[in-house]
């Protein structure tokens, strides 16, 4: 047996009531559950086909629309209905059109360290900024996991990320991420935890650390978790369950498959090519691309800090006349706050389109959809072919920074011009 | 019990098949429509798919297929247009365990051993797949017991059904 435990076996021993060590296959507790309006009609029906009618956790399990808010089609607004419906009739927790995106609002409301989340989306593994073992599944794990409240993991290897420095002007979260997407490739983690530690996490806000976990999965990563800390307690008190803290740090003999050392000072902005998210080259070699949209919102960049990084590029300038500029705020919270410190206010006049808190253009089901060799660059997680709703188009992904200061010119840049 | 067998075509596919190729996100409005969103698979990806694809066939990817996002649907229309296994070199974990949930074996080999249009015979119960039109044969890496037991049920709903709980 190993000696000490990292924080995806301290968590998973913990909720399955044993000692969880990686490899082993384990039946956990479920401490949250959630759907989404894409995934969650389909793990209704699974939900009922298996002649389940109560929910294990019914003040634990909840229901965001988000996905397509507000509704496009009357397909989609029949599924709205009967998430409503189901929401009724078992007393879950419902979130409306235009509350904001599930992750978002998972990290504000109701993850804590040391909690097992599990999701029908695959950004759930974003609430690992919190310490807690969040992973997504389909809509037949989900569908068990609602009404048995618990679900069954293999408990997976560790790769240690040590993050020391601090990061350069310019230089943001997204931009980590990204560079650690390419070192590692979109499959090079699969069925891994990621676990983030070093000097650098003293520094790092919770808005960040969110943006890293929620692209975790970009690596294959089963979770991607952030110790339970000082910016932990603070983020949970700010919101109102300071209570639910409780400090949460691997053992310092914990075994793991890799350690993987970087160096922030080292970093400078980066993006990913099409079609692919592990396709990253920094942004000084492909400066010059003509954009005719920017996008700047969504569960991996849509927060506060975003808005306010966008917001002071923009102020006082224009967007380009052949950029289209989108912000999609994250959660209404998110949107209230940018509206009162004037981040709204400056975007708007630089010429933004602002979108109701939710997915937004992300997945190219409505608000934003691209032409024709359109070229996006977002500030999404994904760039798959097709990923906004056209096969045609061309997506690239990066920092709010980077999207601000390309809508400006129309092109990309790099955006240490203007910080 | 006698060995399960698995009898078909390959259909070669590439590397990093990723969920949207599988069923665009474009096509959500239509996953409460399965029959309707089922014509669109792989739509991008391979033109023609629909009209070339048999009962019975088998899809056979190279790295990491099925990335991306967790949308149970597209196992679901994998199953509905017909094909009886995916075979890869790897696959997404949320994918995996979606695709077994549904009742459709998943098999880790080398698939460069295989072409396009070959006759495979596949022994589920012993993971070996034999290539008829080659001779060669493959094995398949082993999954944890509760996949294989999920997978015998034909899917976790059945398993489910069946157990009432989770049996380690």
């Amino acid at each position: 047996m190993n000696v000490g435990k990292t924080l995806a076996e301290k968590i998973l021993s913990l909720k399955s009531r044993g000692e969880a060590e990686a490899g082993d296959v384990v039946i956990a507790d479920v401490d949250l559950a959630f759907v989404q309006d894409t995934t969650g009609p389909l793990t209704i029906r699974q939900f009922k086909e298996s002649s389940f009618k109560v929910l294990s956790k019914p003040q634990q399990t909840i229901i965001f629309l988000d996905h397509a808010a507000p509704s496009p089609a009357q397909q989609l607004s029949n599924d709205h209905v009967l998430l409503r419906r189901f929401a009724q009739e078992t007393g879950c927790v419902i979130y409306e059109v235009g509350d904001g995106i599930c992750h978002q609002l998972m990290a504000e409301d109701f993850a804590n360290p040391g909690d097992v989340i599990v999701g029908s989306d695959s950004h759930t593994i974003t609430a690992g900024a919190l310490g807690a073992f969040a992973t997504g599944m389909g809509s037949s794990d989900i569908a068990v996991a609602l009404a048995l409240g618990k679900t069954w993991f293999r408990v997976p290897e560790s790769f240690l990320i040590e993050l020391n420095g601090i990061f350069p002007r310019g230089v943001y979260a997204k931009d980590l991420i990204l560079y650690l997407i390419g070192r590692i490739g979109a499959d090079g983690a699969t069925y891994k935890a990621l676990e983030f530690g070093g000097e650098a996490l003293a520094q790092m806000t919770m808005s960040q650390r969110l943006t890293i976990a929620n692209m975790a999965v970009e690596a294959g990563a089963k979770v991607g978790l952030f110790p339970g800390d000082k910016i932990t307690q603070d983020f949970l008190t700010e919101h109102g369950r300071g209570d639910n803290y409780q400090p949460l740090y691997p053992d310092a003999e914990a075994n793991y498959e890799q350690v993987i050392r970087v160096n922030l000072d080292k970093l400078e902005p980066m993006l990913s090519f099409p079609h692919a998210v592990d396709n990253v080259h920094p942004v000084s070699r492909v400066k010059g691309t003509k954009i005719q949209q920017a996008f700047i919102g969504t569960c991996t960049n849509g927060r506060l800090e975003d808005l306010a990084v966008a917001a002071e590029i923009l102020k006082g300038k224009k967007r380009h006349s052949g950029t289209r500029l989108l912000i999609g705020p994250a959660s209404r919270q998110v949107l209230i706050q940018a509206m009162e410190k004037g981040y709204i206010q400056s975007l708007v006049k630089a010429g933004a389109i602002i979108l109701p808190p939710g997915c937004a253009a992300c997945l190219g089901l409505h608000q934003g959809v691209l032409g024709d060799g359109e070229v996006c660059l977002s500030t999404a997680n994904r760039n798959f072919k097709g990923r906004m709703g056209n096969p045609e188009a061309m997506i690239y992904l990066a920092s709010p920074a980077t999207a601000a200061a390309s809508a400006i010119m129309g092109e990309i840049t790099d955006p240490r011009e203007f910080v | 019990m006698p060995d399960l067998l698995l009898k078909g075509k390959a259909i070669k596919l590439g590397d990093y098949i990723s969920t949207d190729d599988i069923i665009p996100g474009r096509f959500a409005y239509l996953r409460s429509n399965l029959p309707e969103l089922a014509k669109h698979i792989l739509e991008d990806a391979v033109p023609g798919f629909t009209l070339k694809v048999k009962s019975g066939d088998f899809l056979v990817a190279g790295k990491n297929f099925g990335l991306g996002s967790s949308r149970e649907h597209a196992p679901v229309v994998i199953k509905m247009s017909g094909i009886g296994a995916i075979l890869t070199k790897s696959a997404a974990r949320i994918f995996f365990r979606n695709a077994i949930n549904q009742g459709l074996p998943v098999l880790l080999c080398d698939t460069e051993k295989i072409g396009d249009g070959d006759e495979l015979e596949i022994n589920l119960t012993v993971g070996l797949i034999k290539n008829l039109t080659s001779g060669i044969k493959l094995s398949c890496s082993k999954m944890p017991p509760i996949m294989s037991a999920i997978l015998k049920e034909g899917g976790l709903i059945p398993y489910i059904q069946r157990h009432q709980d989770f049996k380690l």
